[in-house]
């Protein structure tokens, strides 16, 4: 009896199944575990400790000025590793969403020309495409730092954009920067409520279309709202915001001649070679998948819209491009992943991104190996993953809703 | 911890333990060096006088010698080696790794490399600085002139906090521009995007061919830091530390005894002093302490040549006189332990 209800017990196939699941479990667990175990081992058997410690010590380094170094405020001795990361983050993160922008842009509007009558605009998308998707972006990201650095003007010298507001050369191109002082918190709330304000007004006017058929002009409702609630409380608090202009310098010793370190504000070259190269490399990425997502849209759709008179150009923003994004952004998250994790090869030219401020000078002084990679392998993932949610749902909103 | 390591393998499969098993265990490096034949030696990407490849992949300099003697030491046969070239980032995670068995790439000795990285330091083969290099033009003769300046270098690198410092100490302020390879650090100073390019003067003696003028550009007399090059291994493998550094030993001290690639074949014939019976083999034992055979140090002396041998050929081309590197007896400070 005993035996019979053993068997009955063998050929479960809902215990069978729990217990496969467990063993499977506890086996992922314990290889977890001795991989840890026999890391910190390794490591002991080094002379080295595993822990989070080093990220309070005081980092030894100079980083080149840019956005990172500025928010975080760095200075060397007084600034700690912690710090370091976050300049890392912020430096890749400006790059990815200023790429990811710019790679959007042009590469709808280079899908767009690949499918133009004119054979001229066509040729010059084809081109680019073949050509830009072809070369390795370590190449080009090297081409184009050394092809802005051969462009520009030397150090001493500089080409106005907008006189006294906007130059360039070899070190940078300087604008003015806004210098914030206290109260100025006051307008971005301000322009805080006048965003909510306009969210409620549309919904509002929406509700009141549908019940009364009346339109409320919301466009210019709201660009009032959104102008003249902030710049209100930004006069009544004293307009608590200065700029400072760059300052050049043409005598004095030859090295201090030049644009003055700490006036006004510099996007230093490596970081616009940067800004370029994913952008132009990513944007022929994204014009083929907007080629494709336009022209899985059936030809019936363009004729019938033409022949409710719509023109070409209308066609194309209000028939096809929104049925096209449907197909157009799954790959397209793929490329924005993509141009995040590319922005690592920004170490090659100096840009102090994550990788190389972080898992590079800073690895090399402490030597934390698997802690630091851990942390940089978080932020690509916390990235990646949070782009991936915010194209999830915005495919979601975009999709085709079956009547 | 090794029987959790083997069970952990067979349940959980190779994939996941192979990282952890990878090295350390048991597996001496000799061991391991022997059974593949070779020596993989992390160098330079290309750092003429001290690890540079040739158009046709051959590797030389000083930092390749001293892998070419241990390759010598071990098998008899220095073109025991194949090469690494690593970049300064990414030099000590190679070693720590185990995919190099020796960095002999201009790698400053420093506390916190030697106590923090889980390395050891076996020696050093050159006394080094660190200098700055500006275009003439620029007409600044101190290095206390730079205020402001943009100072292009290495990422990963000594030289990115020895300037630090440097600046700091004196109240001035400066941008650097840190880079990967050294290739793109000249290719950026030569641009006119830094004024200065700050590396180990003997680093910027053997880049200085690179730029597109050499004779337009100086050298600053300051040297704002001690760099004590010497190549590196992985702590706790005593045998394979003792292996490195009694290499270089070796070929410091034939420089000492007068032996030379030229003359060492004699001393099998000849009556030798002492000290150099126990160089050559002829006396005691010392090969067998180390592991290798007795002639280990006969045959780095007669395949790669002692220190000045080296070093004449490699680095004196780039102008650099022996200076601090000659031999204690003439007025330098290498000095090496005795083979006793
Ligand atoms: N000795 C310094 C600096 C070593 C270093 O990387 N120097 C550069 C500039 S001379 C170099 O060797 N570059 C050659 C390369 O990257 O291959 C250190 O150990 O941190």
């Amino acid at each position: 009896m005993s035996n019979s209800s053993l068997t009955s017990l063998i050929y479960d196939a809902r215990l069978r199944g729990y217990v496969f699941q467990f063993l499977i479990l506890a086996l992922i667990v314990f290889g977890v575990w001795s991989l840890v175990d026999n890391t910190v081992t390794n490591l002991a058997e080094r002379g080295k400790t595993v822990g989070f410690g080093f990220l309070t010590a005081n980092a030894g380094f100079q980083i080149s000025d840019t956005l990172g170094t500025w928010a975080m405020d760095y200075s060397v001795g007084e600034s700690t590793y912690l710090d370091v990361y976050f300049i890392g983050i912020i430096n890749t993160f400006l790059v990815a969403i200023l790429g990811i922008v710019g790679a959007t842009f042009l590469g709808f509007t280079i899908g767009i020309m690949r499918l133009s009558r004119n054979f001229i605009i066509r040729s010059f998308a084809t081109v680019y495409i073949e050509l830009l998707r072809n070369l390795p972006l370590l190449l080009q990201l090297f081409f184009w730092y050394f092809a802005v650095l051969r462009a520009l003007p030397s150090k001493r010298e500089k080409i106005d954009i907008i006189p006294d507001f906007i130059s360039v050369n070899i070190t940078g191109l300087y604008l003015p920067a806004p210098v914030v002082e206290s109260g100025f918190i006051y307008s971005v709330i301000a322009l805080g409520v006048a965003l909510v304000m306009t969210f409620i007004m549309k919904r509002w006017a929406e509700k009141r279309q549908l019940e009364t058929g009346q339109r409320f002009p919301v466009f210019w409702a709201a660009c009032g709202v959104l102008l003249l609630l902030p710049l209100a409380i930004f006069a009544m608090t004293g307009s608590p915001l200065e700029w400072t202009f760059p300052e050049f310098k043409t005598d004095g010793p030859m090295l201090r001649r030049g644009f003055q370190s700490g006036t006004g504000m510099v996007l230093v070259p490596e970081m616009m070679a940067v800004w370029l190269a994913l952008t132009l490399y990513t944007a022929a990425f994204i014009a083929e998948i907007v080629r494709a997502g336009i022209l899985a849209i059936n030809k019936g759709q363009t004729e019938a819209s033409y022949s409710i008179g719509l023109k070409p150009g209308l066609t194309l923003r209000l028939v096809i491009i929104p049925q096209a994004l449907r197909v157009i952004i799954p790959p397209l998250t793929s490329q924005y992943l993509n141009l995040t994790k590319n922005s690592s090869l920004a170490v090659a030219i100096a840009y102090p991104e994550l990788v190389s401020v972080f898992a590079g000078t800073a690895l090399n002084q402490v030597g934390k190996e698997i802690e630091m990679i851990f942390m940089m392998m978080m932020v690509y993932l916390t990235f990646s993953l949070a782009t991936a949610a915010f194209m999830n749902w915005f495919n979601a909103r975009v999709k085709l809703i079956e009547r | 911890m090794k029987k959790l390591t083997l069970a952990a393998l067979g349940v959980a499969g190779a994939m996941i333990a192979s990282t952890a098993m990878a090295d350390g265990h048991g597996n001496s490096t000799l061991a391991q060096v022997k059974e593949k034949g070779f020596i993989q030696c992390g160098v330079s990407q290309g750092l003429p006088g001290f690890s540079n490849a040739d158009d046709s992949g051959n590797w030389t300099g000083l930092d390749v010698d001293l892998c070419r003697a241990v390759a010598a030491a071990v098998f008899g046969d220095s073109d025991a080696v194949k090469f690494t070239p690593l970049s300064a980032k990414q030099r000590f995670t190679a070693l720590a790794s185990g995919e190099i068995d020796i960095l002999s790439r201009n790698t400053t000795w420093t506390m916190t490399r030697d106590t923090q990285l889980g390395l050891n330091f076996a020696g050093v083969n050159y006394y080094d600085g660190q200098g700055m290099m500006v275009p003439t033009a620029l007409g600044v003769t101190s290095a206390l002139e730079l205020d402001g300046a943009n100072i292009c270098t290495n990422t990963g690198t000594t030289t990115e906090l020895n300037i630090t410092d440097f600046f700091r100490a004196n109240g001035m302020s400066f941008n650097l521009v840190a880079f990967e390879k050294a290739d793109e650090v000249v290719a950026a100073y030569d641009s006119g995007r830094c004024d200065v390019y700050t590396t180990d003067r003997s680093g910027l003696a053997a880049q200085r061919g690179k730029l597109t003028a050499p004779d337009s550009h100086m050298v600053l007399s300051e040297i704002i830091s001690k760099e004590p090059l010497g190549p590196v291994v992985r702590q706790g493998d005593d045998q394979w530390f003792n292996i490195v550094r009694w290499s270089l030993n070796a070929m410091i001290n034939a420089e000492e005894l007068g032996i030379t690639s030229a003359n060492v074949n004699a001393t099998e014939f000849n009556d030798v002093s002492p000290s150099v019976a126990r160089l050559v083999g002829k006396e005691g034992n010392f090969g067998a302490e180390l592991g290798l055979d007795n002639k280990w140090a006969y045959n780095i002396i007669r395949q790669v040549g002692n220190y000045a041998e080296s070093y004449e050929a490699n680095v004196t081309p780039l102008g650099l006189a022996r200076g601090v590197n000659a031999l204690w007896s003439d007025g330098g400070i290498l000095y090496a332990a005795p083979i006793r």
